[in-house]
Order: C-alpha cells, then sequence, then structure tokens
C-alpha cells in the first residue's frame, strides 16, 4: 500500500487524463543562455515502464528531475497524477547521509514519509538487497555499489506509485543488477516506471514505451 | 502531530550527524573561549560593564554565525536535499528542525561562554540570562532560514554573513539594551516580538527557499 500523505502547497486536482500518471507537454529548460531541453511530450499511463534514452547532455536528468518536481521548467507544463509522497525518486546521488547508518537513514525518510510497519518494511528490504549484514555500519564505509543498493531501498522504503530512476545501474555489480533486474519484473505493471538508460537493453525487457532525446 | 514527529526526526537527524561528525559544536566553543581569552588580555586594566556586555554579544553574535554556517553543509556535501524537499512533509519542518538543532549547538556554546565571561569580566544576571536565550530563538529563526538561502550559492562563505549580521542588529540592540538597562522589560519584550516576527515569516516562506 503506498503511503501518503498531504503537504502544504499540494494541490489535489481533478486529474483530466484518466489512466495517466504522469503528462508533459512541450517541455523545455534553459539554464541561462543555455537549452538543455527543448519541446518533450510525454504520456505515461497508470503501471507504464517509460524508457528514457539519449547521449550525454540530452537532458536526461533534467528532465527526470522535472517530473519528479525537484526542477521547474522554463517552458511546457507538466501534471502528476500522484501526490509527492506516491513518488520515488533516485537520481545520482543516493540522497543518504553517510555518517549515519543505513539503518539511520532508512528510519529517518520511513519516519518523513509515515511508512507503516517501518521496522519490518526497513529490514525487508535491507535483506532482499544484501544490506543486513551491515546495516549499522555507517553508509561512509560502503562501497559505491553498496551506496547504490541503499538508495534503492530509499526509493522502494514507501512503495511509491511512481518511480523515477535515473541511471539506476549505476555503480552495481551483475548481483545488483540482478537484484534490481527482479525489483523491477515484480513491480512490472503494478507501479508506473520512469527510466532513463545509457544501456537501453537491459530493461528492455519491461518497457512499455520509450523516449529518445536527442 | 505529524508535523512535531516530522520535525523531531529531522532534529534528531542533525543532532545525530554532529555527534559523529563533530564538526560543528568543538568549533563553536573553541571559538568562543578563544574570543574571551583574546578580549581578557586585548582590554586595558578593567573595562567597565557596559564595555564587556557588547563584548559578550559580539561573542555569542560570531559564535552562532560559525555554527550556521555549518547547518546545511551535510545537506550540501551529501546532495540529501532533494532527499528532504521529496518527502511529503511540510517543507517548514525542514527549517524548523534545522533551527532547533542549531539552538541546541548555540545553547551548549553558551553554557561555556557564559561563566567565561564571569570568570574573566562582570557577574552574569538573570536579565542577560534571559536575553540570552530570547536573542537565541532569534538568532538561529534567521540564521537558519538565511543558512538556506546561501547554501546553494557559491558566494556561500560570503553571504551568510553579508545577509545575517544587517538582520542581526535589533536583536543585538534588544539584547544589549536587556543587558545593561534597569528596566529591562521593553528590551527583553522587543526580542520576543522580534523573535516571533521573523519565526512567522521564515516558517511562512521556507517553502520558496528549498524550491527551485
Amino acid at each position: 500500500m503506498a503511503a501518503s500523505r498531504c503537504s502544504k502547497g499540494l494541490v489535489k486536482r481533478n486529474w483530466p487524463y484518466p489512466g495517466h500518471v504522469l503528462t508533459a507537454s512541450k517541455l523545455g529548460k534553459r539554464y541561462g543562455e543555455k537549452r538543455v531541453l527543448r519541446g518533450v511530450d510525454l504520456e505515461l499511463a497508470d503501471g507504464g515502464f517509460l524508457v528514457v534514452t539519449g547521449p550525454n547532455g540530452s537532458g536526461k536528468t533534467t528532465l527526470l528531475r522535472i517530473c519528479a518536481g525537484l526542477a521547474t521548467p522554463t517552458e511546457g507544463t507538466v501534471e502528476r497524477a500522484v501526490a509527492r509522497g506516491e513518488l520515488g525518486y533516485l537520481g545520482h546521488e543516493p540522497l543518504v547521509y553517510r555518517e549515519l547508518t543505513a539503518l539511520e537513514n532508512l528510519d529517518l525518510y520511513g519516519r518523513l514519509y509515515g511508512v507503516p510497519e517501518r521496522r519490518e518494511r526497513i529490514g525487508m528490504l535491507l535483506e532482499r538487497f544484501g544490506l543486513w549484514e551491515v546495516r549499522r555500519d555507517r553508509v561512509a564505509s560502503y562501497s559505491r555499489g553498496m551506496t547504490q543498493r541503499l538508495a534503492l531501498c530509499r526509493v522502494l522504503l514507501h512503495d511509491p506509485r511512481l518511480i523515477v530512476l535515473d541511471e539506476p545501474y549505476t555503480a552495481l555489480d551483475e548481483a545488483g543488477a540482478e537484484l534490481l533486474d527482479s525489483q523491477l519484473e515484480e513491480l512490472r505493471g503494478e507501479r508506473t516506471f520512469l527510466v532513463s538508460t545509457h544501456d537501453p537493453a537491459r530493461v528492455e525487457p519491461f518497457a512499455s514505451g520509450r523516449l529518445a532525446l536527442a | 502531530m505529524t508535523y512535531l514527529r516530522d520535525v523531531g526526526a529531522l532534529a534528531r537527524k542533525d543532532l545525530l550527524l554532529e555527534l559523529r561528525a563533530r564538526d560543528t559544536l568543538p568549533a563553536m566553543l573553541l571559538f568562543v573561549a578563544a574570543v574571551f581569552v583574546v578580549f581578557h588580555f586585548a582590554l586595558p586594566g578593567t573595562p567597565s560593564r557596559l564595555e564587556t556586555t557588547g563584548f559578550l554579544w559580539v561573542a555569542i553574535l560570531f559564535t552562532a554565525l560559525l555554527g550556521l554556517g555549518r547547518a546545511f553543509v551535510p545537506e550540501r556535501e551529501q546532495r540529501t536535499m532533494d532527499g528532504l524537499v521529496l518527502a511529503p512533509c511540510d517543507r517548514s519542518a525542514i527549517w524548523l528542525a534545522k533551527s532547533l538543532a542549531t539552538l541546541a549547538f548555540l545553547v551548549a556554546a553558551e553554557i561555556v561562554a557564559l561563566p567565561l565571561y564571569a570568570l574573566f569580566f562582570h557577574h552574569v544576571g538573570g536579565a542577560i540570562v534571559l536575553a540570552v536565550a530570547l536573542a537565541d530563538l532569534g538568532i538561529c529563526a534567521v540564521g537558519t532560514f538565511l543558512g538556506a538561502m546561501a547554501v546553494v550559492t557559491r558566494a556561500r562563505d560570503l553571504l551568510l554573513p553579508l545577509l545575517f549580521l544587517p538582520l542581526a542588529i535589533p536583536i543585538v540592540v534588544g539584547a544589549v539594551g536587556a543587558s545593561v538597562a534597569h528596566a529591562p522589560g521593553k528590551y527583553l519584550a522587543f526580542l520576543a516580538l522580534y523573535d516571533a516576527l521573523f519565526a512567522v515569516v521564515c516558517w511562512g516562506s521556507f517553502e520558496f527557499v528549498v524550491s527551485e
């Protein structure tokens, strides 16, 4: 069950596109004079799995940040049918505190997201991602791959409806990548995914659509 | 209740981070102690109570600035602000929790600073303690808010003092007045009014500081 809480600034809309979790129209983004995104349209249906591909600098990360609500477009509009608490986001940074342990990080996010049966859920995820044995170690002592696994635990902790993953296979070894594959397989169709990758073949079996940025 | 739970979780995180990293509090303690030692040897003869009260507030303000400058360092260095901003809690909870954690560090520094002041200079009366408590609230509320604004800029180390010190002038006026006046009531009321006004402004507008 997705944890969902209302918060200041969150407006419940009469969603105009039944069945769509995310709709973007003519999205564009400029940083000063530099244009990083131009005229992107996308519709992501409930349960869909959209793969975003493109070369470096094509605006994949910017698009995903806009879709997650972390950046505002300078052109076009984006509409999300999910509340902030129903979204899971994995960016280039793991968004965990290096001086805290895995347990402390997940406990913090679990509290903020109001996750029911938080301890059980944290334990289950840590075990599934192979971090149970090191749960009381500080994240600073983790390898990059272990930190990425913890970041994936953080993303899935509150069982989000919309999952936005920016290069999720980065730093994962083959075992970690297979774990992520199994998670994607398990959640495919039940959750909605927006995934950017340089390796579209890896997520091809899960994809329901593809958006290529030039 | 949910809001307070969120504030509690975030403040606990900040205290835990400081307990592990020990970046802020030891620096504040050493700084405030060093300032009093320097003042003690730099001032000729026996300075008046009026003069040393001014030094006390200068020391407190700059010690606070040291803590405020470090308040958002974990979020900046580890880029965790995105994670906090995405969480469904009210974003002002981030400000309130950070203010409370900074307040805890400042109070800890003052627990050392006030006895040192009494040792080197003059007796610390009840009015000074009350003024310190009220000034701390304003310093932490405004300073944390400005710290969040400054941390996303390249000139953050310069920007925070430039933004904070002008806004801290009313605190200094109220605090020094309360420390030296025979009837400190109106100065304490002024400090309380400042705290209430700026706490409401910072609470209500923090959302815009952390949004792009």
